[in-house]
C-alpha cells in the first residue's frame, strides 16, 4: 500500500511535524514499507478475539484522595524555555 | 584483561580490598580513555560523593550485596539535577527536576551511578545509531570495522561489554536489552511486564517499555534485579507482587527441565552460524539433564507487524508532550504557535523517531483505527495465548536471539524494514509481557558473539536466572572478553 | 417570553462539565483548590514531564457512580480510560484522559418542569475525564500565559440526549442537574468559578421532519442565563439563515454575553482526528458490586423524593416544597427547623419563603451564609406560638436577629417585646379605650363590624404592641355585646 503525499502531509499535520516537499516521497516510501509489513496481519483470522490492551489483563489500582504533591514550580520552570510571573508563555493563543 | 562480575567486585568490597571510591575513579578513568561513545553523561563529581557516602556507610556496618558498587544508567532515567536526553536533540539540554523509581530503588541499596549511557533516540531503533549523541562503537569490532552494538540499550551493552562499568540498566520494549546483549556477549534480562516501575524511565511505548540488567553473568543479573524491581505506586501498571528474592534458585539442578523449542524460530532470515551456535547451546543444556519438546509459536510471524502497530501508536502520543513549551528544546524561529510547535518537534526529533509518530498517527487516525490498531491488540491476545499453550508441555522456550550477530555500523539505516527484522524472535516476548534473557551462547567465525534467547512464563525470572546460571557455570562464553581489550577470542 | 416560528422545531443536547469535589487531582495528588497562584498546584504529572504516570483517584470513581445511582442510570462495572489527542498549550500531555467507548456511566435520565408541564431527558453517558489547564491572554507582551493548576482537576462530563426542544426546557435540565449535583454533593456548581460548565447542541428542522439539522456547539455559556440567550440567540439566527435559503456550517461557536450574539471559533475550524485509544497506562477500572452497594447508601434523599414526602408527610403545597426542595441546603434548614420547633410546617415554609428568602436576596446571601440559624428561627416560631410574641414583634425579634443581636430571648427582654397575656392587664386597657372612643363604640353596637378592628388598634398601641391582639379582640367583643 502507497501512501500519496496529501496522507503524508495530512499525518505529519496531526503529529506537528513539518515534512518537506522532497521528504515527502522518502517518506512517503517508507512509511508504505512499513505499512506492508503491518498488512501481513490481515492473514490472521480475529474474529471474536477480545483486544488485548495489557500484557497482564490488569485491573486499575486507585489510590485514596489525598493532597500529597507541594508547590514545585520554582523548580520545574527554571527548565522552561520560557516562563514569567509563574506563568509558562507562549505565542498569543487566538480562540 | 580478565572480566570482573559485579559478584567478584561486591565480594572485593566487602573484604576490603578495594573501596567504593577506589572503583568508581578507576571505572571513571576508564570511561575518559575509552572511545566507544558509550556515555552521553558522566558525572563524575557525583558519582564520587556517592561512592564515598557507600564507603562511609560500609564502615558503619551496612552490607547490602551491592553497596558501593559504581554502575551505569541508561539515559531514559530521570535522575535529578542531571542531564536526561532519551538520545534526543529535543532533551539535549534537560535537567530531569525529578528521580526514576528505579533509580531511586537502586541508590537505596547503595549503587553508585557513574554516568548516563548513549541510546537509540526515544528507544526507537536496534543499532543505537538513531541516537542524536552519535553512534556507539561495539568492542567486538575488529579494529578496522564498526559494528553496531545493537540498540536501543547500546550504550548500556557497550560499556559493560568494554568493562567501564561492571553492569547498567537497559530497557526493553521489543528487544533493546535483550539484541544489544547478544551482540556484546552478555547476560540480558527483560523482567515481567510490571516488575519494575516505569515511573520516571521516559515512555516509549507504556504496554512494552520494561527496565532490566545488562550484566556479564546471570547471577549478576540476579543482583542488580533485587535492586531494580519492586511495587510502585506512581506506576498504575507497576506488579503488586511480595518482594522476591531473585537469586534464591540459582544453584536449584536442571534436572528434568523441559526446554521448548519452537518450530517457527528456524526461519528462512536465520543466519546458519546462529543457528549452530545456538543448538549446541541447547545439547549442553541436555547434559545438564534438560529433555528438549517440540511446541508451536503459529502467530509468532504476526508479532513483528502488530508490534510496528502498537509500539509507533502509543509512542506517537506518549511523544505529544515535547512541545517546547514546559521543557526541553524550544525552536529558534517561530512566527506563532503553530509554528512553535512544529519548528521545536521537526528540529527537535530525529527521522526514525518522526517515522515511527507518523505510523502510529496514521494506525490510530478515524477510519483505520479498526484495521490497525484493534486487529493488532487482537493479535496480541494471540500471540500471548501461543505461549501459554505452549507453557503446557515446558519450562522454558528457547531459541536465538537475533536472526544474525552484530552487523556493520550504516548498513542498513537506509531500509527501517530490515532493520526491524532484528527483533522478530524478541518482540513476542514483549507484548505478552513475558520474563525473557539473553545469554552468551559462543562466538561465530569471525569471532562476533552469539546469544542464546530463553523465555519463561509470567513472574518466573528466579527460575530464568536459574537456568541461565547453570548454564554458565558448566561454559565460559560470558567471561571472555573482545580481542580489543586483550581477550582471548 | 422566548418565541420562534413555529413552523420549526427546535432540538437541543447539553453537555456539563461537572467538576467533582475531590481533595486531589484525578491523575496526581496536587490541591485542586480554586485560586492558587499560577502554577503551583501542578506537579510533575500535571505538567507532563518526561516519564511522569498517571495514579487514578478513587473518590473521583466514588462521586462519579454516586451521580449514576442518582440518575437511575446503567453503572459500567468494567470502564476504560482513552487518550484523547491534540496539541493545546493549556494540554501538557498532547492528549487529555477521558474515557471514549466505556464510560463509567451509561444510559440514564432525568425528570424536568416547564409550564408546559413534566418531561424526561435522556442522559447518554457520563464519564470521567481529567480538566485542561488556563490559557490567559493579558499583559504578557502580545504572549499567553499557560496556568497549569487545573489540568488535572476531575471531571465528569454528563452528556444529554438530543432531547430537549426549547430554550427553557434547556435551562430547566440543566438547572435539575445543578441542583442534584450538589444535592448529592459530587460538586459545588459554583458557575463563576467553572466547576459547572456547559456547552450547548443546538439545531432546528421543519416540524415533521425525521432527521436531525446540521448542528452547532456553543461554547462559553457559564450561567443559567447566558445559556437561555444563547440557545435564543442561535435558533434564530438559524432560522434566518435556512429561510433565507442558506445551509448551517457544522461549527463551534462562542456565545459574547456583552454583544448578545454567537460567533464562529475559528480556531476550532480545523477538522479533528483525536485518536482515541485506551490508555496504556491505565488498565480497565473494574468496580465491584459491593462497592456500588457502599456508594449506593451514601446517597441522600433526591429532590424529587424530598418535594414529595414535603407535600403528603409535611402538608406542604406544591409550590413550598419546590422552593424548599430546589437546594440541599434550604431543604436541610427547613426540616432542622421544623423539627427544632413547635410551630407548624406551614408556618416555618411561610417564614423562609417570606421574611428569610427576602432578606437574603436583599444582601445577596445564600443560605448557607444566612445569619440566623435554623434553631434561631425555630426559637422565634416557638416564642409565636406560644403567644410570647405577636406577628408584628416577631418581625422586629426577626430584624433583631438578623443583625446579630442576640438570642431570641434575651431580644425580647431587652426590648421588652413580650406580648402581655395577662387578662387583667388587658382589660384595664380595653376599659381605658372603650371609655375613650365612645363615637366608635357606639358605631359598633350599630352593627358596624369593621370598628372593631380600630378598637383593637387602639388597645395594641396603648399596649406599645405587647398585648396579645387575639386577647384584646376577644375581650372587646365580650364588653361591648
Amino acid at each position: 500500500m502507497a501512501l500519496d503525499s496529501k496522507t503524508v502531509q495530512d499525518i505529519a499535520r496531526l503529529a506537528r511535524l513539518r515534512v518537506s516537499v522532497e521528504e515527502t516521497t522518502k517518506f512517503g516510501t517508507e512509511l508504505s514499507n512499513i505499512l506492508d509489513l503491518v498488512a501481513q496481519m490481515e492473514a490472521a483470522d480475529t474474529d471474536n478475539i477480545e483486544p488485548m490492551t495489557h500484557p497482564f489483563d490488569a485491573t486499575l489500582r486507585m489510590r485514596n484522595d489525598q493532597v500529597t504533591e507541594t508547590n514545585q514550580r520554582d523548580k520545574f520552570q527554571s527548565i522552561a524555555p520560557s516562563a514569567e510571573n509563574g506563568l509558562y508563555l507562549v505565542p498569543r493563543v487566538i480562540d | 584483561m580478565s572480566i570482573k562480575t559485579l559478584t567478584q567486585l561486591a565480594g572485593d568490597l566487602k573484604n576490603g580490598r578495594v573501596s567504593s571510591e577506589e572503583l568508581t575513579r578507576d571505572y571513571l578513568t576508564k570511561i575518559d580513555l575509552s572511545d566507544h561513545n558509550a556515555f552521553i553523561s558522566v558525572n563524575a563529581d557525583s558519582a564520587i560523593t556517592q561512592a564515598k557516602e557507600a564507603d562511609k556507610k560500609r564502615a558503619k556496618g551496612a552490607d547490602s550485596p551491592l553497596l558501593g558498587l559504581p554502575i551505569a544508567q541508561k539515559d531514559i532515567f530521570c535522575i535529578e539535577g542531571t542531564r536526561t536526553t532519551c538520545g534526543s536533540k529535543i532533551l539535549s539540554d534537560f535537567e530531569a527536576p525529578y528521580t526514576a523509581s528505579v533509580v531511586e530503588n537502586m541508590r537505596s541499596h547503595g549503587l553508585v551511578t557513574l554516568g548516563k549511557t548513549n541510546m537509540d533516540e526515544f528507544a526507537m531503533g536496534s543499532s543505537n545509531e538513531t541516537s542524536y549523541f552519535g553512534g556507539v562503537k561495539n568492542p567486538w569490532g575488529s579494529s578496522d570495522e564498526n559494528l553496531v552494538p545493537g540498540g536501543s540499550s547500546g550504550g548500556s551493552a557497550a560499556a559493560v561489554s568494554a568493562q567501564l562499568a561492571p553492569a547498567a540498566t537497559g530497557t526493553d520494549t521489543g528487544g533493546s536489552i535483550r539484541q544489544p546483549a547478544a551482540f556484546c556477549n552478555l547476560t540480558g534480562l527483560k523482567p515481567s511486564y510490571g516488575r519494575c516501575s516505569r515511573y520516571g524511565m521516559i515512555a516509549f511505548a507504556s504496554s512494552l517499555d520494561q527496565a532490566g540488567p545488562m550484566t556479564h553473568t546471570a547471577e549478576d543479573a540476579a543482583l542488580l534485579l533485587n535492586t531494580m524491581a519492586g511495587f510502585d505506586q506512581k506506576d498504575s501498571t507497576s506488579l503488586d507482587v511480595p518482594a522476591e528474592d531473585f537469586t534464591i534458585m540459582l544453584e536449584d539442578s536442571l534436572s528434568g527441565l523441559k526446554i521448548g523449542l519452537p518450530k517457527e524460530y528456524v526461519s528462512e532470515g536465520l543466519d546458519p552460524e546462529v543457528a549452530a551456535l545456538v543448538e549446541s547451546a541447547i545439547k549442553e543444556y541436555e547434559k545438564l539433564g534438560a529433555q528438549l519438546v517440540d511446541v508451536s509459536l503459529p502467530n509468532s510471524a504476526l508479532a513483528l507487524p502488530s508490534y510496528y502497530v502498537i509500539a509507533p501508536a502509543e509512542a506517537s502520543s506518549n511523544l505529544s508532550r515535547f512541545d517546547g513549551v514546559r521543557y526541553g528544546y524550544r525552536a529558534e524561529e517561530y512566527e506563532n504557535l503553530e509554528e512553535l510547535y512544529l519548528n521545536s518537534r521537526t528540529e527537535g526529533f530525529g527521522e526514525e523517531v518522526k517515522r515511527r509518530i507518523m505510523i502510529g498517527a496514521y494506525a490510530l487516525s478515524s477510519g483505520y483505527y479498526d484495521a490497525y490498531y484493534s486487529k493488532a491488540q487482537k493479535l496480541r491476545r494471540l500471540i500471548s495465548n501461543d505461549f501459554d499453550a505452549a507453557f503446557k508441555y515446558c519450562d522454558v522456550i528457547m531459541g536465538p536471539t537475533t536472526p544474525s550477530p552484530a552487523f556493520a555500523a550504516g548498513s542498513r539505516t537506509d531500509d527501517p524494514v530490515s532493520m526491524y527484522l532484528n527483533d522478530i524472535y524478541t518482540i513476542p516476548v514483549n507484548l505478552a509481557g513475558l520474563p525473557a534473557a539473553s545469554i552468551p551462547a559462543g562466538f561465530t567465525q569471525s569471532g562476533l558473539p552469539v546469544g542464546l534467547h530463553m523465555i519463561t512464563p509470567y513472574l518466573r525470572e528466579a527460575k530464568l536466572l536459574n537456568i541461565a546460571h547453570q548454564y554458565q557455570l558448566v561454559t565460559d562464553w560470558h567471561m571472555q572478553s573482545p580481542s580489543s581489550l586483550g581477550g582471548t577470542t | 417570553m422566548f418565541t420562534w416560528d413555529k413552523n420549526w422545531e427546535v432540538v437541543i443536547g447539553l453537555e456539563v462539565h461537572t467538576q467533582l469535589q475531590t481533595k486531589s487531582k484525578i491523575f496526581s495528588g496536587s490541591s485542586i483548590a480554586y485560586g492558587a497562584e499560577p502554577n503551583t498546584q501542578a506537579s510533575a504529572v500535571d505538567i507532563a514531564l518526561p516519564g511522569v504516570l498517571p495514579v487514578m483517584n478513587l473518590e473521583a470513581a466514588r462521586l462519579a457512580v454516586k451521580f449514576g445511582l442518582a440518575i437511575d442510570a446503567h453503572i459500567n462495572k468494567r470502564n476504560v480510560f482513552a487518550r484523547k489527542n491534540y496539541f493545546y498549550p493549556d494540554l501538557p500531555k498532547g492528549y487529555q484522559i477521558s474515557q471514549m467507548e466505556l464510560p463509567i456511566v451509561g444510559l440514564g435520565a432525568l425528570e424536568i418542569k416547564t409550564e408546559s408541564g413534566t418531561k424526561t431527558i435522556g442522559i447518554t453517558r457520563a464519564h470521567l475525564e481529567e480538566d485542561a489547564g488556563k490559557s490567559l491572554h493579558e499583559n504578557f507582551h502580545g504572549q499567553t500565559g499557560i496556568d497549569l493548576n487545573r489540568a488535572g482537576t476531575p471531571l465528569l462530563e454528563i452528556v444529554s440526549e438530543p432531547d430537549m426542544r426549547s430554550p427553557a426546557e434547556a435551562v430547566a435540565y440543566l438547572r435539575k442537574l445543578h441542583s442534584l449535583v450538589r444535592y448529592i454533593e459530587i460538586c459545588d456548581g459554583n458557575m463563576q468559578e467553572g466547576s459547572f460548565r456547559c456547552d450547548a447542541n443546538v439545531s432546528v428542522r421543519p416540524v415533521g421532519q425525521k432527521e436531525y439539522g446540521t448542528r452547532t456547539e456553543l461554547k462559553n455559556i457559564n450561567s443559567f442565563r447566558f445559556v437561555e440567550r444563547a440557545i435564543e440567540y442561535e435558533v434564530e439566527r438559524q432560522i434566518d439563515m435556512l429561510e433565507e435559503g442558506g445551509e448551517i456550517v457544522q461549527e463551534t461557536r462562542l456565545y459574547d454575553a456583552d454583544k448578545h450574539e454567537t460567533r464562529s471559533m475559528r480556531s476550532k475550524e480545523e477538522a479533528h482526528d483525536y485518536r482515541y485509544f485506551p490508555d496504556p497506562d491505565l488498565p480497565p477500572m473494574v468496580l465491584e458490586d459491593s462497592f456500588i452497594e457502599e456508594v449506593r447508601i451514601t446517597l441522600p434523599e433526591l429532590p424529587d423524593a424530598k418535594k414529595a414526602r414535603f407535600e403528603t408527610e409535611l402538608g406542604l403545597n406544591e409550590a413550598d416544597a419546590q422552593v424548599l426542595t430546589a437546594d440541599r441546603e434550604i431543604a436541610d434548614y427547613f426540616e432542622s427547623t421544623a423539627d427544632a420547633t413547635s410551630a407548624d410546617t406551614k408556618t416555618v415554609a411561610n417564614w423562609m419563603t417570606g421574611e428569610l428568602f427576602a432578606n437574603l436576596n436583599k444582601a445577596e446571601l445564600e443560605i448557607s451564609d444566612s445569619p440566623i440559624s435554623s434553631a434561631q428561627l425555630a426559637k422565634l416560631l416557638d416564642r409565636i406560638a406560644d403567644k410570647t410574641l405577636s406577628g408584628n414583634t416577631g418581625k422586629k425579634v426577626f430584624a433583631a436577629l438578623w443583625d446579630q443581636e442576640g438570642e431570641v430571648d434575651d431580644i425580647i427582654d431587652a426590648k421588652g417585646l413580650k406580648q402581655i397575656t395577662d387578662t387583667g392587664a388587658i382589660e384595664a386597657i380595653v376599659d381605658d379605650v372603650i371609655a375613650s372612643c365612645p363615637d366608635q363604640v357606639a358605631q359598633f353596637k350599630e352593627g358596624n363590624e369593621k370598628v372593631i378592628g380600630f378598637l383593637t388598634g387602639q388597645v395594641m398601641q396603648r399596649s406599645k404592641g405587647k398585648a396579645n391582639p387575639q386577647m384584646a379582640n376577644q375581650m372587646l367583643r365580650e364588653k361591648l355585646s
